[in-house]
């Protein structure tokens, strides 16, 4: 609509009625035996029928208004908006940033820092446990995970749908080999990320090869194969029973938070006895770890590796044509995104103390990949903010007890999860195609640093 | 080989010998032999179809070559046989570069960013493989800063450094081509591949490019083009290789290709009663070569 004269606006509304009762008369057709006739059965055990009428109408009418009102109103307004945008020739990065926005990230570090204590003052020792653990530690292993399968899919534009391998490798080394020789958590954090990085290379070497949609499926497998694996293996792995009883993390062997140790943690404190401190102490080195992942990521994008690693997500054929070696490049992209996938499941192991192929589902990497694709490819901060709204907007679900009044007792919201994530990924990518920030920082730069919009930028094709 | 070579002074930067490619059953080359000098622009000419693109994927090692042989000779006297190499290691070890009849950049990242991810094999090295430029290691620094100088400087050739720190999506259509081209200098090539450079620039654009590449010759490298624009072949090529069919028709100075009959026909057609006589000096020219 790009002309928007009087005339126009009456013929606008011509055509809102008309494909508002159109959508109506659909709506009825569709409901009709479907809401407007229920079946039952009564007390003889006969199948009778009621109608529900009022029910049906209610359908139709949001049917019929909600298309009038988006064709007659919503539509038209989108448009003009735009237009204007278009006009005035202003892009969707504005120069002027908010004291917020510029001091974003040091705000959002120093919130993190406080964030458990800040927890413990507000709801108390053991109410803060909820926050600490649900909140902080689920959503930020989940930021981890999406930043370090940022690194393959945001970065070098390898489509990767079996990640959670990857942590399933981390989680399962921690939980064998401190089963097994008792190592220690801050011993094996570093060889799990090893391990999964070494499978990493053995899953890339085979799959290098393939592009685009082929990748993506073998990768698929990939993960499918690790889990399936970890629930026949049962000698090693023991199956679907999964491995409990692993060892928690140690305070660098100087306090253990295991209770009835010598030197337990709150005992060498004075501090009463609670499980808030390991969990407070899980968070910071989610957090570490989640730091770490960011740091890696930024100083690796401005190395050598890393823009070979976005030019390949550009173009792979002028990558070759300028003597970079795309296999070890895709390797080694494969191989750190593994390794950060490896140190995540080994916090995982060591905070749950326990593991089962249960958490190693595809829908966890799909969980995963739907965060970097919210956020925006390649984006630390966007991923971030996605896995905050996604992550915690599932754990909030819990939290919703009100809806019960309005839907029935027997209403468990968290169960409609996957509906809402899909209707928000709907959503968000209708508005923001590129994710929460679409744009990207250029790793060097002569004059001026300029994001570039997310409209150059590729999604790579494998 | 030895047509031509004893007469000239400059020796072969490039000797394509026999060469043929077969995609199933057509023989897109057929035993096609040219040489390029070192320090020349050499152009290669021929109709829609002849086959000049697939005779360049086959010497930057897009394609594998059904038969022949491709011999790059570099300034320090080492020869690589370019069919031999592994894609990427024409330009890392053969130091051949390329550009695209489609331009290829990486859009989403920077001019200067383009030029930097060309300087990857000698940044790759001065960051110790990245272990040692993680750390921080003052090599890494003081090669980032001379990569940032080299891309400076090309992007002063290519008239881009206003542009510098914009996405390369977002350049015009001539300035793209100028960044392939810079891109493929920064990789420090002994031999530059062009496919079709003019292809789709105005005249005036045509003219800057022409500039552009005498420059690059003059400072001793080497250039292989593919063009249909004329009037940018016979401006500033020194030396013209002519393909119809898959095979050579014509070889020489400027001068020489342009007063060539074969190669009139080729372009121009002919009549039927000429079309005998031509083929028959074609085929002459051909069991020439193959008997050499």
């Amino acid at each position: 609509m790009a002309y928007t004269t009087e005339n126009n606006q009456s013929g606008q509304m011509a055509k809102a009625i008309k494909e508002g009762i159109f959508a109506g008369l659909i709506a009825f057709g569709m409901f009709l035996l479907f809401v407007g006739i229920e079946t039952y059965q009564d007390i003889n055990n006969q199948l009778v029928w009621r109608t529900r009428w009022g029910l049906l109408a209610v359908f139709v009418a949001v049917a019929a208004i909600g298309r009038f009102v988006t064709v007659g109103f919503i539509k038209p307004h989108l448009d003009s908006r735009k237009l204007a945008k278009a006009k005035s020739g202003v892009l969707e990065i504005s120069d002027e940033k908010g004291f917020f926005r510029t001091h974003f990230l040091k705000i959002a570090l120093i919130f993190l820092l406080c964030y458990p204590f800040l927890a413990m003052l507000i709801f108390g020792r053991q109410g803060s446990l909820k926050y600490v653990d649900n909140f902080g530690i689920q959503i930020l292993i989940y930021v981890m995970l999406a930043w370090g399968l940022n690194i393959v899919v945001g970065l070098a534009g390898l489509l990767d749908l079996g990640y959670v391998a990857f942590y399933a490798v981390g989680a399962y080394s921690y939980a064998l080999l401190s089963a097994h020789f008792g190592f220690s958590f801050w011993l094996l954090l570093p060889m799990a990320g090893i391990l999964a990085a070494l499978w990493g290379i053995i899953l890339g070497f085979p799959v290098l090869r393939l592009r685009g949609d082929y990748l993506a499926i073998v990768t698929l497998a990939f993960g499918e194969i690790i889990r399936l694996v970890l629930i026949n293996w049962t000698d090693v792995t023991r199956g679907t029973f999964g491995i409990s009883g692993i060892e928690k993390a140690t305070f660098f062997g100087i306090w253990s938070f295991d209770a009835g140790t010598p030197n337990n943690f709150a005992k060498a404190w004075g501090l009463p006895t609670s499980s808030v401190y390991y969990k407070m102490f899980l968070f910071y080195i989610i957090l570490a770890l989640c730091m770490l992942t960011a740091y890696v990521t930024i100083r690796l994008r401005r190395m050598p590796i890393g823009r070979a690693w976005e030019a390949l997500r550009e173009d792979e054929i002028a990558c070759r044509s300028l003597g970079i070696n795309t296999v070890t490049t895709k390797l080694t992209a494969f191989a750190t995104g593994a390794m950060f996938g490896g140190f995540a499941g080994s916090f995982f192991a060591a905070r749950q103390g326990f593991v089962s192929p249960e958490s190693f589902v595809f829908l966890e990497s799909a969980v995963i990949l739907a965060i970097v694709v919210l956020g925006g490819m390649g984006s630390l901060t966007g991923i971030a903010i996605a896995a905050v709204v996604m992550v915690g907007g599932t754990e909030l679900l819990r939290e919703m007890e009100f809806l019960k009044h309005v839907f029935g007792p027997d209403f468990t919201p968290e169960l409609y999860r996957m509906l809402l994530f899909g209707l928000a990924m709907i959503i968000v990518m209708l508005f923001k195609p590129r994710g929460f920030v679409g744009t990207r920082e250029p790793t060097a730069f002569l004059k001026e640093r300029k994001a570039v919009s997310g409209s150059f930028t590729k999604e790579g094709h494998g | 080989m030895t047509t031509g070579t004893m007469t000239m002074t400059k020796d072969a930067i490039l000797k394509v010998e026999h060469l043929s490619m077969k995609f199933g059953g057509l023989m897109a080359i057929n035993d096609f032999s040219f040489e390029a000098k070192r320090g020349e622009i050499t152009a290669l000419i021929g109709p829609n179809g002849a086959g000049k693109t697939t005779v360049f994927n086959c010497i930057t090692g897009f394609y594998k070559p059904t038969m022949g042989m491709i011999t790059l000779s570099r300034d320090n006297g080492k020869e690589f046989l370019l069919e031999r190499l592994r894609d990427f290691e024409i330009n890392k070890v053969a130091g051949v570069s390329r550009t695209f009849q489609n331009i290829r950049l990486f859009s989403g990242l920077t001019v200067l960013e383009n030029l930097l991810v060309a300087q990857h094999n000698v940044l790759m090295k001065a960051s110790g493989f990245t272990i040692l430029g993680l750390l921080g290691l003052p090599t890494y620094k003081n090669a980032a800063k001379a990569a940032i100088e080299k891309a400076q400087y090309w992007l002063e050739m290519a008239d881009l450094v206003d542009r510098a720190d914009d996405p390369a999506g977002d350049l015009s259509y001539g300035a793209q081509r100028r960044l392939e081209i810079a891109r493929a200098m920064c990789t420090g090539p002994e031999l530059l591949c062009l496919d079709e450079p003019a292809a789709g620039l105005n005249p005036k654009e045509s003219l800057t490019l022409n500039t552009l590449l005498r420059a690059i010759r003059d400072q001793g490298t080497s250039l292989l083009l593919i063009e249909h624009d004329m009037s940018v072949v016979m401006e500033i090529s020194d030396h013209v290789v002519v393909l119809e069919y898959g095979q050579k028709i014509s070889d020489g100075t400027p001068d020489h290709v342009k007063n060539d009959p074969k190669v009139i026909a080729a372009y121009l057609g002919v009549e039927d009663d000429e079309v005998e006589e031509i083929e028959e000096k074609l085929d002459k020219g051909i069991i020439e070569e193959g008997t050499v």
